[in-house]
């Protein structure tokens, strides 16, 4: 049995704006053990990124609100920690890469400033013992001249240095659980595979659990090894990677991976998932994906589906299998 | 052979970057450094490379949005390249052009109505209620409801708007599209409802595409034949099957093994390239992809290699293949292998 | 199921509803900001006690405002009288009151000479840029770079001494002010993936300018000009001031000051309370200028 690293229990978030309230996040339950890769998949709107700031109480109050549940990491409440004990955690035990390398690091510093500001807060270092922990960084995740990177500006360095920089920035301290957003979209599919194979790398080195955020399956399936499905801010299927793929429970994740074109195979027609992703200021009753799906019953629109367990670690939120406890 | 539809020859476009004092120093992005290739009337080109290969600057050039500093374009076998004013105008409804964001790609303050119209408005075809009509038809075409004629484009998800991109393209009955990654801003499951739209309105009217993407497996889906580009060259052209079959050019080998698959059976090794994409700025000598491939011979850093069409309907810009009719002694990939955990076997040419 | 013969809604009003709706939606969800802004009710309380006037003014003001009746001259403010009368015995409320509508005509005027002429100006030199956007914004910035006031007298005293030459002196000066900004949204606006979409359409630049740059900028010109309002009435009124707008007897509040100026010390009424209402209208204009540029920013208002 894996040691428990981040316990998510009925999260709920909602935002409150002047066109209502969006309940972005419904009773979320979601585990994360120690030195696992998970997977978070879902489309636009679906609150995989809310969820990922959720965990470091990134959510801006207001408009947000987190409305209910728990977040334990390593068994201490993140909730209801005080602003001190999160800014300790932030960037030490609990570490995020974002999307867009470029609007996370401040253009005015340069990138070793920014780096060493890091590594000199939270392991209470000087400047030189810092730069040391800089470049020994720098120099794991591949990146070429580690020394003159640090005095560089980050719009010198291409997006791919760039969000190398990044992820060795957050794990400079040696973080326990490394949140990624997003982190391969905006580059080319070149860097991609760089930066996923360095990030591969580092997690088997160091035993840090990532908490891999994607809407590309290609990349979920290529290096995670349990996957959680979400859709319009509930969590319908966890899964270990091989068997979501081979064979999965929810009708959207069945939808979803029809409608990848594959690069192997020879696909006629793209199968297509009817419909729009519901807005979340009125979500559909019951299971929210009940309009869009072709196998919809009786209870869909009345009863939200508690996940069921078909097969071992494969949890799936569907009526067609039964409505659980 | 029919005539194509359309015919580029040896496109430039180089972009003039003022660095150093007084202009001095000034140095040239070079987007588009000779690209030609053909597309058949029915049939659509795929134009796949990474940022900066110039492969959306290609269709800006194709379409007249820039000028052209070198080279021809012809539609129908009439030169298009030097029109202006009122014969361009005539063309322009004959091609036209969907682009990537939907949330820049539409107007905020237009209503649907006069989005989709412009063009006929702008050409003087049609106006009025008749031009009420045929937005409404060409909502239908597209799958979107009549009644969106009055909406604007914030009320629409980005798939819809996307349809709306198309339904403006299409309305002045064009023959010839451009598709500037249409599909790279929607989420999987709208994009396949998008891909299999442009594929059935070109199989039920007979549209000729350029399609451009970054997105292997989205070429893969739409195109009948498939250019690749880097810094600002065509590297391969093959027909689909045959190129996914047997990528010839390092570079193509390099992006189908750097693409990770959606199915956990088929992990493999990613990266197989160093270095990060270069600048169109600086632009290495000889074959431009020589500092970063694996294959690399000397001649590559000296000589750079011209397009040559190694077996029927496969050209290919790459030494290690150059001057070789037969298939034998080139350098393969086999695909099939790309599932197995170690690098895939390499079966080297004898030169 | 009776039968309903759908016909598309002609009445004109009906029409301007379905087409605008959004657009009346954003202007009303603007006036519920607006409504919860302190300093945007101020503001707006006062801005619209000044229109009132100007406008009622034929019929509340107590006095004809030319009517000179010299046994009542410089009299302090007292019940006949509530800001006293000037050397001519003429009621000075009233010429208060009819000076509302003078400046504030005045004011409008100008704001949409230069607003509508600035915006085409500056839409013309973002969106062709080259040579055009240089040579344009050169001359701006020549007209730009005299103070104001010196460049309205000058204009002001080539024209002739009088109110229309004053509007158009000013509203000259107020160009380069609607043009720069016009000029930045445009550039912001060109990159947009629709401006190239429409000339792949085969619009001309002038639809484009029209149809696609002008209405982008909109809410931007809308808080310049409300920002710029209070200026212009300062300047108008300050051109009246040194005697080269509005001439005697006009009751126009520069011109009051002008006059009044003499008897500030023993007469302090006289230029006092016409400079209060030019203190408190341009006071008005900006604060509303304020609230709505922050209200009108889009990332406030999601």
């Amino acid at each position: 049995m894996e040691e428990i690293l981040l316990d998510i229990s009925g999260l709920s978030v909602r935002f409150f704006t002047y066109q209502g309230i969006v309940k972005a996040l419904e009773d979320v339950n979601l585990i994360v053990s120690k030195g696992e890769i998970l997977g978070l998949v879902g489309e636009t709107g679906c609150g995989k990124s809310v969820l990922a700031r959720s965990v470091l109480r990134l959510i801006a109050d207001p408009p947000g609100k987190i409305s209910g549940g728990k977040i334990f990491f390593k068994g201490e409440d993140i909730l209801g920690a005080s602003k001190r004990r999160l800014r300790s955690i932030r960037g030490n035990e609990i570490s995020m890469i974002f999307q867009e390398p470029m609007s996370s690091l401040n253009p005015v510093f340069r990138v070793g400033n920014q780096m060493m500001e890091v590594v000199m807060l939270h392991q209470r270092v000087g400047r030189g013992e810092a730069r040391r922990v800089c470049v020994d960084m720098l120099s794991q995740v591949k990146m070429p001249d580690p020394d003159a990177v640090l005095s560089k500006y980050p719009h010198e360095l291409s997006g791919g240095m760039r969000q190398r920089a990044m992820i060795a920035m957050e794990l400079s301290c040696r973080p326990d659980l490394l949140i990624a957003d997003e982190p391969t979209t905006a580059l080319d599919v070149t860097v991609q595979a760089q930066v996923l194979t360095i990030l591969e790398e580092l997690t088997r080195q160091t035993g840090v659990s990532v908490l891999f955020i994607s809407h590309d399956l290609g990349v979920i399936a290529q290096i995670c090894e349990r996957v959680a499905v979400m859709y319009a801010g509930r969590i319908v299927e966890i899964s270990p990677v091989r068997k979501l793929f081979s064979n999965p429970g929810h009708p959207y994740s069945r939808g979803l991976l029809k409608a990848v074109p594959q690069v192997d195979e020879e696909r006629e027609t793209l199968n297509v998932v009817p419909g729009v992703v519901p807005g979340l200021i009125h979500p559909p009753g019951g299971c929210r994906f009940h309009p869009r799906c072709e196998e919809m019953w009786e209870p869909c629109s009345r009863i939200v589906p508690h996940p069921v367990e078909i097969e071992p670690g494969h949890q799936v939120a569907c009526h067609l299998w039964g409505s659980g406890k | 052979m029919p005539d194509p539809i359309i015919e580029v020859r040896d496109l430039l476009k180089h972009f003039a970057i003022h660095r150093g004092f007084l202009g001095r120093g000034a140095e040239s992005l070079k987007a588009v450094d000779g690209v030609s290739f053909r597309i058949q009337a029915g049939e659509t080109l795929g134009l796949v490379g990474e940022s900066g290969c110039g492969k959306s600057t290609v269709g800006l050039l194709i379409l007249n949005l820039l000028r052209a500093d070198r080279g021809q374009v012809l539609f129908e076998g009439m030169e298009t390249t030097g029109l202006e004013g009122e014969e361009l105008q005539k063309i322009r409804r004959r091609m036209q052009v969907v682009f990537q964001d939907p949330q820049s790609s539409l107007d905020p303050r237009m209503l649907i109505k006069k989005i989709v119209g412009c063009p006929l408005e702008v050409n003087g075809l049609a106006s009025g209620s008749e031009l009420v009509k045929r937005v409404r038809e060409m909502l239908r075409e597209v799958g979107l409801s009549e009644d969106h004629v009055y909406r604007y484009p914030h009320e629409f998800s980005g798939g819809q708007r996307q349809r709306i991109g198309i339904a403006r393209a299409l309305i002045t009955g064009p023959d010839f599209i451009v598709f500037d990654e249409p599909t790279s801003a929607l989420d999987v499951s709208v994009q396949a409802q998008i891909l299999n739209l442009i594929r059935d309105l070109q199989k039920r009217k007979g549209y000729s595409y350029l399609f451009i993407s970054h997105d292997l497996s989205v070429i893969k889906h739409v195109s009948h034949r498939i250019a690749v580009m880097y810094l600002g060259k065509i590297v391969e052209k093959a027909p689909k099957k045959d190129l996914f079959a047997k990528p010839l050019h390092p570079y193509t080998r390099a992006l189908l093994a750097a693409l990770p698959r959606p199915d956990p059976e088929k992990r493999h090794p990613l990266a197989v390239l160093e270095g990060d994409v270069p600048s169109p700025v600086n632009v290495p000598g000889g074959c431009r992809f020589h500092p970063r491939c694996p294959e690399a011979l000397d001649r590559c850093s000296t000589v750079e290699p011209a397009l040559e069409e190694v077996e029927p309907k496969r050209w290919v810009a790459c030494h290690l293949c150059a001057g070789e009719k037969s298939s034998e002694s080139c350098l393969r990939f086999d695909a099939s292998k790309a599932g197995e955990r170690d690098a895939p076997e390499v079966e080297s040419c004898r030169l | 199921m009776p039968s309903l013969i759908h016909k598309s809604s002609t009445s004109l009003f009906e029409k301007y509803r379905r087409e605008h709706a959004w657009q009346i939606r954003e202007f009303l969800f603007t006036l519920k900001l607006l409504s919860r802004n302190p300093s945007a009710v101020a503001g707006f309380v006062i801005i619209t006690s000044m229109v009132l006037i100007a406008l009622a003014s034929p019929l509340i003001a107590p006095y004809n405002p030319i009517r000179i009746s010299l046994s009542e001259r410089l009299s302090p403010p007292s019940l006949t009288h509530l800001f006293g009368t000037d050397e001519m015995g003429r009621d000075i409320l009233s010429r208060v009151m009819y000076g509302a509508r003078i400046s504030l005509r005045i004011g409008v005027l100008v704001i949409a000479i230069a607003g509508g002429l600035g915006s085409l100006i500056g839409a013309v030199a973002g969106y062709l840029g080259g040579k055009t956007d240089n040579i344009i914004m050169r001359v701006m910035d020549v007209i730009l770079s005299f103070p104001p006031l010196v460049l309205a007298m000058a204009m002001a005293a080539a024209l002739g001494p009088n109110l229309n030459n004053a509007v158009i002196a000013v509203a000259f000066v107020m160009i380069p002010k609607f043009a720069r900004m016009v000029r930045g949204e445009a550039l912001a606006v060109k990159e947009k993936q629709f401006i190239a979409a429409a000339r792949a359409s085969g619009a001309g630049n002038l639809w484009i300018i029209i149809h696609h740059i002008l209405p982008n900028c909109f809410s931007s010109v809308i808080v310049l000009a409300t920002l710029i309002l209070g200026d212009t009435i300062l300047v108008a009124a300050s051109l009246s001031f040194i005697g080269l707008g509005a001439q005697p007897p006009t009751p126009e509040w520069g011109a009051m000051i002008s006059v009044g100026r003499k008897f500030l010390m023993d007469q302090w009424w006289y230029p006092t309370f016409p400079g209060l209402f030019i203190l408190m209208t341009v006071i008005g204009f900006n604060i509303m200028g304020d609230a709505l540029r922050d209200i009108l920013d889009p990332r406030i208002r999601r």
